[in-house]
């Protein structure tokens, strides 16, 4: 197709893609990557608020020792709902779904994501393996953990079956949304967009899809084995029945340990975007960190037997695998160091974003080094299955992945919507989710190594203090999401007209007016510079149109 | 029947008809990926299962009739060879005078897919018949060795998904038939016949490798 017709035919769609036809038919048969973005944003926030709402009532009922409000089986029904949704319906989807779907394709220079089609039905299985997953609850419940480790997995009553077979369902999304961006990157970059000329979040999520590529089809399988082996009975985990309960472990890991960088990959891309932005400053080693994302994905596949240090897997086995582990910590470890090292002389903007990712820094470097401690043998012998691991856990995915995502929302919330939100309650809202977070998961790092263990429903005394501090910051991060949510929903009311540009970013998306056209480019743009070419000190912006104030 | 060819627009968000096919390409090696994955699940099963119990496979195996997986082994080769020719006849179909040899081959390709899937259900009847069950059901004396359930579980999952993925591309090749007798494939678009071929091979290539570990090596 040469220029003109191309352009011609844009025309046609140069309305805002917000407006571009209504009702819920235009949104739920759309192909615009941008709308199946927004729908994803939507699903994800709801399952947030869900898996949310579990975590504040297991904490309530920890308040004490002994029963509070539920039974020890609902306990257990709970925990197991608020890590499948999580996990599943919140984490794995919510950057590269939900934000990827609608930045990528800008940020590249593409019209759309180069299988339209695939993406629509990426969201629609998101939509149907969601269902599935929450209609669990009428069949009985699952008290397994998101980990449905055998033989429990395979002995107790309630909805396994349709819980697994609800994350089975769930990983084809995920499979076909990586498997659309890595054809998108590929393929379909504007002209002058070379790979070192892409930004560190696409980067970032090609690590990311490459990951749910491969690691994810290995969890379907293992899911079905699981299946097969409470309906038939065929074995393989059942030691009566001449499995190995272990062999379900290394199943499951080869997939979870990679699918817990499916995880936070995308969160690093999208704070070396808006440490970047908000230091006004060219990011530091843009290669170590565009390299150190690779790194983490080819490393992450070799790391799962430190899940396993307890589970009877040889000693030998066990030092390869703590020894790969303080590996992956090495491009992890590149990455903070150029974040704080773009820092360094940088124009600084405290906006909210930039308050969002600086809470990220401090919890994902305290969640990351608290990860060397349980992948070194010896130390976790005394720390596995305690609320230490609670703890790095929750600093990693919440402190890391979700304060990412919350930047990133913030960050990209003007484009997406074309409104201003609120700067005062927004960072307000993320001082607050800091302080609570570290009151909650500080203290269960504590009650770990005076060993608390997990997933328990009763406590000695002695740890009761610790608990019901924890409970009490729960309260306070849940009052921190209720302000900014607020906060953000009140920005469609108050339309206040967003700029192309409030950030004076130099990527693509900002290139273009908030919210974006159907078609994302009148004419397709020609790249000359990288995606981080800030104008140094005294010399104008060429085309950008600097910071709103 | 010469019925002429169907000019295609590449879709509007591609800047170029090569930058679709690539595109598509790509994908669908991509897709090959996950499923090379999906089945390397299976296969982590089976080596521990004939590692841990040597005999027993060995016993249990000679209850498979290697003849009929020699017969369905030489189907699925010869369709891999239809379904190349009908890619080719694809490629140089400028004005549709190729269109009748495509939709043969391709007929072909699905009818030697039918055969296998015939032979696979008297394969699997008769193992029925005699109780030997996957799990729990296998209610099977022939084999003297404790465990023979987990190898019939086995296989049981192993073909069962790979016949899965046979009648998954019999739909798939169907659909690319149906468009072929339309005239929608000539030498400058011929996307669907490639990446169903690709598909296809694949399909093939599991079975080369379950024929021999699950008949013959044993």
């Amino acid at each position: 197709m040469n220029d003109h017709a191309a352009h011609a035919h844009d025309d046609a769609h140069d309305v805002p893609f917000l407006e571009d036809g209504k009702g819920w038919k235009s949104w739920l048969f759309t192909l615009d990557h941008k709308r199946i973005g927004v729908m994803y944003l939507w699903s994800v926030l709801i399952a947030f608020a869900a898996g949310g709402v579990f975590a504040l009532l297991l904490r309530l009922e920890l308040m004490a020792p002994g029963k509070q409000y539920i039974e020890a089986d609902t306990y257990n029904r709970f925990f197991t709902l608020h890590g499948a949704i999580m996990v599943f319906l919140f984490i794995i989807p919510a950057i590269p779904s939900a934000m990827g779907n609608f930045v990528l394709p800008l940020m590249l220079g593409a019209k759309d994501v180069a299988f339209p089609r695939l993406n629509l039905l990426s969201f629609w299985i998101y939509g149907i393996g969601s269902i599935m997953a929450l209609s669990s609850i009428v069949f009985g419940g699952v008290e397994t953990g998101w980990t449905f480790y055998t033989p429990y997995s395979t002995n107790t009553s309630g909805a396994v079956v349709m819980m697994t077979l609800s994350v089975f369902v769930l990983g084809f999304s995920s499979i076909l949304t990586g498997l659309n961006f890595i054809v998108t990157i590929h393929k379909m970059r504007a002209p002058g967009m070379s790979f070192f000329r892409m930004p560190l979040f696409v980067w970032a999520t090609y690590a990311t899809s490459i990951l749910q590529v491969m690691a994810t089809p290995v969890l379907g399988i293992t899911l079905l084995l699981l299946v097969a082996e409470r309906t038939l009975g065929i074995g393989i985990f059942d030691p009566a029945l001449g499995g190995d309960p272990v062999l379900y472990q290394h199943f499951f890991w080869f997939y979870s340990h990679p699918a817990v960088y499916i995880m936070i990959l995308p969160g690093m891309g999208v704070i070396s975007e808006i440490i970047t932005v908000f230091s006004r400053k060219t990011i530091f080693g843009y290669r170590a960190i565009a390299y150190s994302s690779l790194g983490i994905a080819i490393i992450s596949f070799l790391v799962w037997g430190h899940h396993m240090f307890l589970s009877g897997q040889s000693a030998y086995a066990g030092m390869v695998f703590s020894f790969l582990t303080f590996l992956v910590a090495i491009p992890s470890a590149i990455k903070v160091f150029n974040w704080t090292a773009t820092l360094y002389k940088g124009s600084i903007s405290f906006d909210a974003p930039m308050m969002w990712t600086l809470s990220f820094m401090v919890l994902f470097t305290i969640g990351g080094l608290t990860g060397l401690f349980l992948g070194a043998l010896g130390v976790d012998v005394h720390l596995h299955d305690t609320y230490f691991v609670v703890a790095h856990f929750h600093y990693v995915m919440m402190g890391g992945t979700v304060i990412a995502f919350y930047a990133g929302l913030h960050y990209w919330w003007p484009k997406m919507f074309g409104v201003m939100y609120r700067e005062g309650p927004a960072k307000f809202s993320a001082i607050i989710v800091f302080i609570g977070f570290n009151a909650t998961f500080f203290t269960q790092f504590v009650l770990g190594t005076r060993g608390m263990p997990r997933r328990y429903y009763n406590y000695l005394d002695q740890y009761q203090p610790l608990h019901q501090f924890s409970t009490f910051g729960s309260w306070i991060i849940g009052l921190g999401f209720i302000v900014m949510t607020v906060n953000l929903l009140a920005s469609f009311k108050q339309k206040v007209k967003a700029p192309a540009n409030p950030w004076g970013a130099r990527t693509l998306e900002w290139s273009i007016p908030s919210p974006p056209i159907t078609h994302n480019f009148h004419k397709t743009p020609v790249v000359t510079e990288g995606p981080y070419d800030f104008p140094v000190e005294g010399q104008a912006a060429s085309g950008a149109e600097g910071k709103h104030a | 029947m010469n019925i002429g060819i169907v000019r295609r627009q590449h879709a509007h968000h591609f800047a170029t008809a090569d930058q679709e096919f690539s595109a598509s390409k790509l994908g669908m090696w991509l897709f090959l990926v996950t499923e090379v994955l999906l089945f390397g699940g299976l296969f982590v099963g089976y080596a521990y299962g004939k590692s841990v119990y040597p005999e027993m496979w060995h016993e249990a195996s000679k209850h498979l009739d290697w003849k009929l997986g020699a017969l369905n082994t030489l189907f699925l080769i010869t369709s891999s060879f239809t379904m190349v020719m009908a890619v080719n006849a694809a490629q140089r179909n400028k004005a549709g005078e190729m269109n009748g040899k495509m939709v043969g081959y391709l007929i072909a390709t699905i009818a030697l897919a039918g055969c296998f899937l015939v032979v696979k259900y008297f394969e699997y009847s008769h193992k029925f018949h005699d109780g030997m069950l996957p799990g729990i059901y296998y209610t099977y004396s022939g084999v003297q060795n404790a465990n023979a359930h987990y190898f019939f579980g086995l296989y049981f999952l192993m073909t069962g998904l790979h016949g899965f993925h046979v009648v998954v591309g019999m739909i798939l090749l169907g659909w690319v038939l149906v468009r072929a007798t339309k005239g929608h494939f000539y030498s400058e678009y011929y996307t669907p016949v490639e990446v169903g071929g690709l598909y296809w091979h694949l399909v093939d290539l599991i079975w080369i490798y379950l024929f021999p570990l699950l008949y013959l090596v044993g």
